[in-house]
């Protein structure tokens, strides 16, 4: 009976909060657009009993994600949001394992610190520090400022509204989630196995290509993970620092909700893009419980 | 019947593999290794034997190139090793912790030397089949290096660190991590390996028991310093000091003047005792300090006077130890030393003659201790 407690709170937490919404969110999808409060029909009305369930059921129909195929705005915002995660994910990659490498060959005492600065900036508002970089890139920002006047350009480049300042701000914002699960995988790396792999004739750079890599990939792909899932369904990100050509789905979503008040397709938007997402979710899952294994 | 006793340490004409030539090594203000000059041979199993901190694994790691001396040289085959890098000596190592790669199978990690020599494939192939039947590890080949046990890992880091055919070989504490029965064993298993590869096995340990087992020559180290390099029972039957008596196995240390009389000296070391008789290695001079190191077993008990020995010391027995095959009686001297003596369980324990509080006597030969300046 405990033991049924215990698993009734999260679950009965997971049903309120994700499940009921997601199945109203879905049902959204389903109805028509109307100018009304809300936004949408058929509403289920049960005074009229058994009757008008049936009625309300016959007018939910597959419409909207029909829609969703035939406009290419759709998909292409779809493809364009997996390329710009899967670019961004890479590119954490690249700065956040040397990153994580350096502190986990950090002398002990100095490990702690460095694993603070690491997560210091969550101690200031995501949105603040979004805004700051748009006062960094932009044409008369700082970056501008500096690299001008120490000669490197004349003309201010431009960087804000595009995509690159769009990759800047992913890669600042979710490095964090690559850098702490690598450094999870390096620290626990024994280094006499480096030791061990010289001894039997690795250069220290060979070394570093058949034992470090090889066993920081679980670090790695946890990382990836990490950074690509919530990166998919960006919006704060391309709509603060990216132009008008940054097509991401998050951005799409948002403007079928508030700008066009169409409930119905908005909703057809976010549970494909759930769909989508239960892909790399599931896969994640799998990376994990494969890992424990090897562990076990 | 002379025997052809493998000694090259006492052939003047025999070349060492390894020099040290007063090699020091300094850690910031720590003096690891300290003026050291020793020369190990071909073939042998060289055992460092210390407390933790002396230095043994320092020296060590100088081999295998992990570390180089602040002064002095090292010598491998003639040629000095130091601006020489690990990956490019003929010295390998196996390491305390097996540093066996868990990303790999047993088969692979066996083969990463061979591979890294861009040896042919079919002679890596060869070369891991026979270490994996030198170890008897051919049924786990497969198998990642988590999946197998203690004992069998350790085998495994064994073939691993023989698969280059090493000219020298370090054992960093390699069987630390067994438990006794299989450490037993499988300190014959390395001797036995040793023997048919014909590899200069260098060993690091604490274990004294271990290294009087498996090795050919012990050093005894201290503070960075060889304090004895010799064999294990020169080493337990003529330590020259009372560190080496006392760090390896059992020791009374008995302290007193020295009276030579002939090529006898006799030590007082107690008012109202009789002197210890003892019979010197080296020259001690009247009224100077020594100390008389004797085995417990090399001390008889009795109930009565034995006659004709030539020391014989009444006391009291104050503790039992019985270990099974044998017991070690401490027994309290009058002056409140105590002594320990072993007799070996012969005798069912119900026909034990002492038990304690039990007046004893204690009888040694002229023979049977050491006599040490320091």
């Amino acid at each position: 009976m405990r033991r049924f407690t215990l698993i009734a709170i999260p679950y009965a937490w997971l049903l309120a909060l994700f499940l009921v919404p997601f199945l109203i969110v879905f049902k959204i999808s389903l109805s028509d657009l109307a100018m009304a409060i809300p936004p949408y029909t058929p509403n289920l009305d049960l005074s009229t009993g058994w009757a008008g369930f049936k009625d309300f059921l016959s007018q939910l129909d597959f419409e909207n994600f029909i829609w969703l195929t035939q406009d290419d705005l759709y998909w292409k915002a779809y493809l364009s949001s997996a390329k710009i995660a899967a670019i961004s994910t890479i590119l954490t990659i690249i700065v956040g394992f040397p990153i994580a490498y350096g502190m986990a060959r950090a002398p002990e005492e100095w490990r702690a610190t460095l694993l603070m600065l690491v997560i210091l900036p969550f101690w200031t508002s995501f949105l603040i520090r979004v805004y700051s970089w748009m006062g960094i890139l932009s044409q008369e920002g700082y970056l501008n400022q500096f690299l001008m006047s120490i000669g490197v350009i004349s003309e201010p480049l431009i960087i804000l509204n595009t995509n690159i300042a769009v990759y800047i701000g992913i890669v600042y914002t979710y490095l964090p989630f690559m850098i702490l699960p690598i450094y999870a995988a390096l620290e626990k790396l024994d280094e006499s196995l480096l030791e061990a792999a010289e001894d039997l004739g690795c250069s220290r750079m060979s070394a570093f290509w058949l034992i470090t890599v090889p066993l920081s990939k679980q670090g790695v792909i946890a990382g990836s993970f990490l950074v690509f899932i919530p990166t998919l369904g960006e919006f704060v990100i391309p709509s603060l620092l990216g132009g008008s050509k940054t097509l991401m789905i998050g951005k799409v979503l948002w403007e079928e909700f508030f700008s066009n008040r169409d409930w119905p397709v908005a909703s057809a938007v976010a549970v494909v893009l759930l769909l989508i997402l239960i892909i790399p979710i599931i896969l994640f899952q799998r990376n994990e419980q494969k890992q424990r294994e090897a562990e076990g | 019947m002379a025997l052809d006793v493998f000694a090259p340490w006492d052939n003047p004409d025999a070349k060492p593999l390894i020099q040290f030539k007063n090699v020091t090594k300094r850690f910031g203000d720590f003096t690891a290794i300290d003026d050291l000059t020793v020369d190990i041979f071909e073939s042998e199993f060289f055992a460092l034997l210390g407390p933790s901190g002396c230095g043994k694994t320092t020296m060590m790691r100088m081999l295998a190139g992990f570390e180089t001396p602040t002064e002095g040289t090292i010598r491998l085959a003639g040629e000095d090793i130091a601006p020489i890098p690990p990956n490019k000596r003929a010295v390998n190592m196996m390491f305390q912790s097996y540093a066996l790669f868990p990303h790999l199978t047993i088969w692979d990690n066996i083969a990463f030397g061979l591979k890294r020599d861009r040896m042919p494939k079919g002679e890596i192939e060869a070369r891991v089949d026979e270490m994996l039947r030198l170890t008897r590890m051919e049924q786990f080949a497969k198998r990642k290096p988590h999946q197998v046990s203690g004992g069998q890992r350790q085998r495994v880091a064994l073939a691993r660190s023989l698969a280059k055919a090493p000219k020298l070989l370090l054992l960093d504490e390699p069987l630390g991590a067994l438990d006794k029965k299989l450490r037993q064993e499988t300190q014959f298993e390395l001797m036995d390996i040793q023997e048919k590869t014909g590899t200069t096995f260098v060993i690091v340990t604490h274990d004294q028991e271990e290294a009087m087992t498996v090795a050919s020559r012990v050093a005894v180290m201290d503070h960075g310093k060889i304090v004895q390099v010799s064999t294990p029972d020169a080493i337990y039957e003529t330590p020259n000091s009372t560190y080496v008596a006392d760090f390896i196995g059992d020791v009374n240390l008995i302290q007193g003047k020295a009276d030579p009389k002939g090529d006898k000296i006799y030590i007082a070391w107690a008012e109202g005792q009789p002197e210890i008789v003892g019979t010197p290695m080296s020259d001690f001079s009247h009224g100077q300090d020594v100390h008389f190191a004797i085995r417990p077993e090399k001390v008889s008990i009795s109930a009565d006077k034995p006659e004709g020995a030539a020391n014989a010391i009444k006391g009291k027995v104050l503790d039992i130890a019985y270990l099974g095959n044998i017991s070690t009686y401490h027994v309290e001297l009058p002056g409140g030393q105590v002594i320990k003596a072993q007799t070996a369980n012969n005798r069912r324990i119900s026909r034990r003659s002492f038990t304690w509080e039990d007046d004893v006597w204690l009888s040694f030969t002229d023979t049977a201790g050491v006599l040490l300046e320091r």
